[in-house]
């Protein structure tokens, strides 16, 4: 990496300080201090860590459904329970793995970024944080609670999305879909909150000279998600106050047998569905905006296409959801216009892919662990999109839709895209967060592990839809040819288990044992590496004017600034 | 060495203020919420099979909706006052603001009263019923809690508490106040003018 | 002027094209043939999706090899190398360029309007198909966890397994599904078929089928319905026909009333027992709807939607406890003593 100049110096350390050792703390105090914490940083990293539980969770929730479809007519776990656990492994994955660790990843981010102290709100933070957690934990309450149908505790069983009128109180005795409604409602709650503040933050706590033109690309696509959860998350809202009345106060918003419409919960469902994965890619993409340039040494390729493709992605993702109902009979006319706005997203979705590889091209390319997930990442992003672009297709959809194709396809995005390119920006930023490095040996253990399990499992999971697999089934015919598939499915899950026990392995150890990290251990651009690793709890202690998109490549290169350019 | 801590700050640097931005958010979630309501009740508009519809059985809320509009404009008047240091007149208005806010609500309840007791139209009679009084319940639960925040600013500007340099505070809580009106407009339009 | 024999080149070809074929179909044996593949389409339906779908495949095929191969470059030439000369120099760094950035949008808009126009022109095929006065109607109705089909013309009631005619290309006699559902969601799945179209509660939807040779199609629900989701299975029988004709003529008879003693017996436990509040057997007092008809159930060769062969030991064990093969059915089971149980189930097996 480049050394002409040498990173800049600590600018939160005016000459003449004395710093000193604080005496070790009681674990009271420290728990108090967590506890009560309003700083963006500490919440960001309890959001990140309660990610991480549930993920663990989650993924032995899956690695339980694979044991039972690796044969068929497998009785490894009843039906009930493996609906549960379908059910479970879904709502968890979405609302209590994917929201908590990119908000948590935007909070803690997105001041840094910016040169500001803090969120806007930072007691909504806190209340976001701690909402959102209660309904995690009310959601595995229901394990414990529910007088269910078949007996004490049972958690949810209605799917993920839970489609009218099965979670009627006629199909859905007993509390099992209370949870679900109650423990997503709340999570509702949380995620408008941090994405107020994230919104409030970015428009009014920028330092000076950063224009909205010069923000960093995490921070725009922050701007996007959070824009997003406000007109997605909240007709969740509303539907999930529907079926309440519904089950509690006998209104009939869902209620077949009384006139009302099962499509309209797809609908409501849909219409926050399909932006909410828009609402879990994009700050994918932040982080491989971020990411990508500085492993490539090179600026990020077309910063204001970058920008405009994701404000594009954001307003289409409003107006494809019916494409999760081709075969609920919604008409040709629909399922036309539905096809084609499902395929013009796929426009400026496109146009970020070019971009990275344009960002790539001449650049000098450092294959360090968080870079190689990264470039996992595009590849995985481009097979995901194109086998999405096949099912926008309504008639192969026909075929397809509600299949083990879907299945595959969302989980390309999910963990070939998303969960790689989380994994990449845990290698890239834990120095900040933590202070110390992540062992860079360690990562590209994890990176071949868990590459080899992931295309085990999702690349042949595409071929039992193929073949007429549907999905959510606890078992399957033995003349119908899908046994051997699933065996290949499922042997590449023991593969994932032990890449994400290795990364966690790494985290804990690096944490005590790691090098130490410094400012700066990449030569980055951005404003969140001028501060000691960790940052104080102010971030920053003069707050920087800045002239350019990469301050910090202008004080390294002051004979080439970014700010001649722009 | 980092000339970004000692450039001095001769650029003009301004960006808006973060209550309005908090404020306009919540406001955007919130009208999306009540899209949803409203989208379910134009959705059911005539699909009863059974029970009262509308034009058996609504009146327009003339008086009330008058009052709940009038509210905006006295809201506004406490937020100038205050603006102008003017703390017995913003205690006035806001004290109007709430009066009117209330009677829109004591309007509803004699609305729903009536519909209830004499009509026999409930949450559970028929797909008018749900959504009638989920759509008009959900705005009036928005109107409780903003009478309930005014109420608050009315005591604080009574006992001195609020002062014009907060009156950036009052004028957050005005937005708020004026997105309850709005959503009137377009519930009274769709439920009482067009869906009747 | 051509050579007699073929060129050394144009040997060793066809010996390695012969030699693949013979690996693809080695590797193909590994795999079981699938009974429910979308490549092996049998009715007009499941056709036009494949073909679509080869389109569809090749383009994004091409995109992918076209765009994987330049990542792939990218990250093997663009590597940084400490030995070079200048390891220690930041690259070039370039901030964007309009034409490119005009190229890359173009190009894939222009790709995106002509697989729309493909995929429109099938959307409105398949689901504005005219309709041939030949066609044959079924009214398919969705339950927890078995399908009632109905031919409201013909005068039948059966369940769970679908009797329709192969239809000729040339003088089509497809059948027409008109679908609802009495509680849930469900979907009809027969891949090799149609595609899938959902059946939902307060709703009509239609499809039609038209296999063009005859045998057995199989296929299940695609929509999570509830506990037995997995054993709502489907069976469509494709008859020629004279076969779709007799099969027609032996259902609308009314249930056999057989005078052999022990079924006549199990006819009257049968018919004090509370089965008649949920099964309909024509021709006596059991109208109940909650549950499939009986009255042909020995003519069919499955029982619990396909998911049970229809052997007196199956429909015995069946009857006695349901939960035993679908834990979660809504057939309770019926506690009857081992005497009531064998002549119910000698009465159920007459009825053909």
């Amino acid at each position: 990496m480049a050394t002409h100049t040498p990173a800049p110096a600590d600018i939160n350390q005016p000459a003449g300080l004395v710093t000193y050792a604080a005496p070790r703390r009681l674990l009271l105090d420290v728990l108090h201090d967590w506890v009560t914490t309003v700083d963006h940083k500490k919440l960001g990293l309890m959001y990140i860590g309660y990610a991480l539980i549930f993920l663990v969770i989650a993924g032995f929730q899956a690695l339980l459904m694979r044991v039972q479809l690796s044969l068929p007519n497998n009785t490894f776990v009843s039906p009930q329970t493996f609906n549960s656990l379908f059910t479970m492994h879904g709502t968890t994955m979405v609302f209590f793995v994917g929201m908590p660790i990119l908000f948590g990843f935007g909070n803690y981010l997105v001041p840094l970024m910016i040169g500001a102290r803090d969120m806007a709100f930072p007691r909504l933070n806190a209340f976001s944080f701690w909402i959102s957690a209660f309904g995690g934990l009310l959601l595995y309450f229901s394990y414990f609670g529910a007088s269910g149908l078949y007996g004490a505790g049972s958690a949810p069983d209605v799917g993920w999305f839970a489609y009218a009128p099965l979670t009627a109180r006629v199909f859905s005795p007993g509390h099992s879909t209370d949870y679900w409604t109650l423990a997503i409602l709340l999570s509702g709650i949380g995620s408008i909150g941090t994405a107020l503040n994230i919104v409030a933050t970015t428009l009014c706590m920028r330092c000076p000279g950063m224009k909205l033109s010069r923000m960093p690309l995490l921070v725009w696509l922050y701007l996007v998600t959070s824009s997003l959860v406000f007109v997605a998350v909240s007709p969740l809202t509303a539907a999930q106050i529907m079926l309440l009345l519904d089950r509690y106060a006998g209104s009939h918003f869902f209620d077949t047998q009384a006139g009302g419409s099962a499509v309209l919960w797809m609908h409501f469902f849909w219409i926050f569905g399909h932006p909410e994965v828009y609402i879990l890619i994009l700050p994918a993409f932040a982080f491989a905006n971020e990411i990508i340039p500085v492993f490539s040494r090179k600026a990020i390729f077309g910063y204001p296409a970058m920008v405009a493709a994701s404000v594009g992605i954001g307003f289409i993702s409003l107006s494809v959801w019916a494409h999760h109902m081709f075969t609920v009979g919604l008409g040709p006319g629909a399922n036309t216009f539905f096809t084609l706005a499902t395929m013009v997203i796929s426009v400026p979705t496109g146009i970020k892919l070019f971009n990275w590889l344009a960002t790539l091209w001449g650049g000098k390319i450092h294959f360090t662990a968080s870079m190689m997930f990264a470039i996992g990442f595009l590849f995985q992003f481009l097979i995901a999109g194109l086998s999405g672009i096949m099912l926008s297709v309504a008639p192969m959809d026909w075929q397809l839709g509600n299949s083990y194709f879907v299945v595959a396809h969302f989980h390309y995005v999910l963990v070939g895209a998303i969960l790689f390119m989380l994994f990449s920006a845990f290698y890239y930023w834990f120095p900040k967060m933590s202070g110390r490095m992540l062992s860079e040996r360690l990562g590209k253990w994890h990176f071949w592990i868990f590459l080899i399990g992931f295309h085990l499992t999702f690349d042949f999971m595409h071929v039992p839809g193929l073949l007429g697999m549907p999905r959510r089934i606890y078992t399957y015919e033995a003349d119908r040819g899908w046994m051997i598939w699933n065996l290949i499915i499922s042997s590449g899950a023991v593969f994932q288990a032990a890449g994400t026990l290795l990364f966690v392995y790494n985290m804990v150890w690096s944490y005590f044992k790691g090098p130490i990290a410094g400012p700066d251990p990449w030569d980055a651009w951005t404003l969140e590496w001028s501060t000691p690793s960790p940052p104080p709890a102010y971030n920053f202690a003069v707050i920087p004017t800045v002239e350019s998109r990469r301050p910090l490549w202008d004080l390294k290169h002051p004979d080439d600034p970014d700010s001649r350019y722009e | 060495m980092s000339q970004a801590a000692v450039i001095p700050q001769t650029i003009p640097w301004v960006l808006p203020s973060r209550g309005v931005v908090g404020m306009a958010c919540l406001i955007i979630a919130e009208s999306a919420i009540f899209t949803i309501f409203i989208v379910a009740y134009i959705y059911y508009l005539g699909k009863d099979t059974s029970g009262p519809t509308p034009r058996q059985v609504l009146d327009l809320p003339i008086f009330t909706t008058l009052c709940l509009l009038s509210s905006s404009l006295t809201v506004h008047l406490a937020v100038s006052a205050l603006h102008r240091a003017n703390r017995t007149l913003c205690s006035l208005w806001l004290a109007v603001t709430v009066l009117l806010g209330g009677i829109f609500l004591g309007g509803t309840a004699r609305e729903w009263h009536k519909l209830i007791v004499r009509d026999g139209l409930t949450l559970q009679t028929n797909l008018f019923g749900t959504t009638f009084y989920s759509l008009v319940g959900l705005h009036a639960t928005h109107v409780l809690v903003g009478l309930v925040m005014l109420s608050l600013a009315l005591i604080f500007s009574l006992n001195g508490s609020m002062t014009a340099k907060h009156t950036g505070r009052l004028e957050v809580l005005s937005l708020y106040w004026h997105f309850v009106d709005a959503v009137w407009v377009v519930v009274f339009t769709v439920v009482y003018v067009l869906g009747r | 002027m051509p050579s007699a024999s073929p060129s050394p080149l144009h040997q060793a070809v066809l010996r390695r094209t012969i030699l693949a074929r013979h690996l693809w179909a080695l590797v193909r044996s590994a795999f079981p043939h699938s009974s429910t593949s979308i490549f092996a389409p049998a009715g007009t339906p499941a056709h036009s999706i494949l073909s679509l779908s080869m389109l569809v495949l090749g383009i994004t095929a091409a995109i992918f090899l076209i765009v994987a191969g330049l990542l792939l470059y990218a990250v093997v030439r663009y590597r940084h190398r400490a030995s070079d000369a200048n390891a220690a120099q930041e690259p070039a760094q370039i901030y964007g360029s309009n034409q490119i950035e005009l190229a890359w949008t173009v190009i894939p808009i222009l790709i995106v309007v002509l697989l729309f126009l493909a995929t429109a022109r099938i959307i409105l095929s398949t689901q504005n198909a005219p309709r041939p006065a030949a066609a044959l109607d079924v009214t398919v109705v969705g339950h927890q966890f078995w399908w009632e089909f109905s031919y409201p013309k013909l005068g039948i009631v059966t369940a769970n397994e679908l009797h329709i005619p192969v239809s000729d290309p040339k003088h089509p006699t497809p059948t027409y599904l008109t679908m609802t559902s009495a509680d849930t969601d469900h979907s009809f799945w027969v891949p090799r078929l149609a595609g899938k179209m959902d059946l939902i509660p307060n709703q009509i939807n239609t499809m039609w089928l038209d296999p063009q040779a005859p045998g057995l199609y199989l296929g299940q629900c695609a929509q999570y319905c509830g506990v037995q989701h997995a054993k709502m299975l489907l069976r469509v029988y494709a008859d020629t026909p004279a076969d779709f004709s007799a099969w027609v003529v032996r259902q609308q008879q009314p249930a056999v009333n057989s005078p052999d003693p022990q079924a006549a017996a199990g006819r009257a436990v049968f018919q004090r027992s509370v089965c008649i509040s949920c099964h309909t057997v024509s021709g006596t007092v059991a109208t109940g709807r909650f549950g499939p008809d009986l009255t042909h159930l020995a003519s069919r060769e499955t029982i619990a939607s396909g998911s049970v062969p229809n052997t007196p030991a199956n429909l015995r064990a069946f009857v006695d406890n349901p939960a035993a093969f679908k834990p979660g059915a809504l057939m309770p089971a019926m506690h009857l003593n081992q005497r009531d149980l064998d002549a119910l189930t000698a009465y159920l097996t007459t009825l053909k």
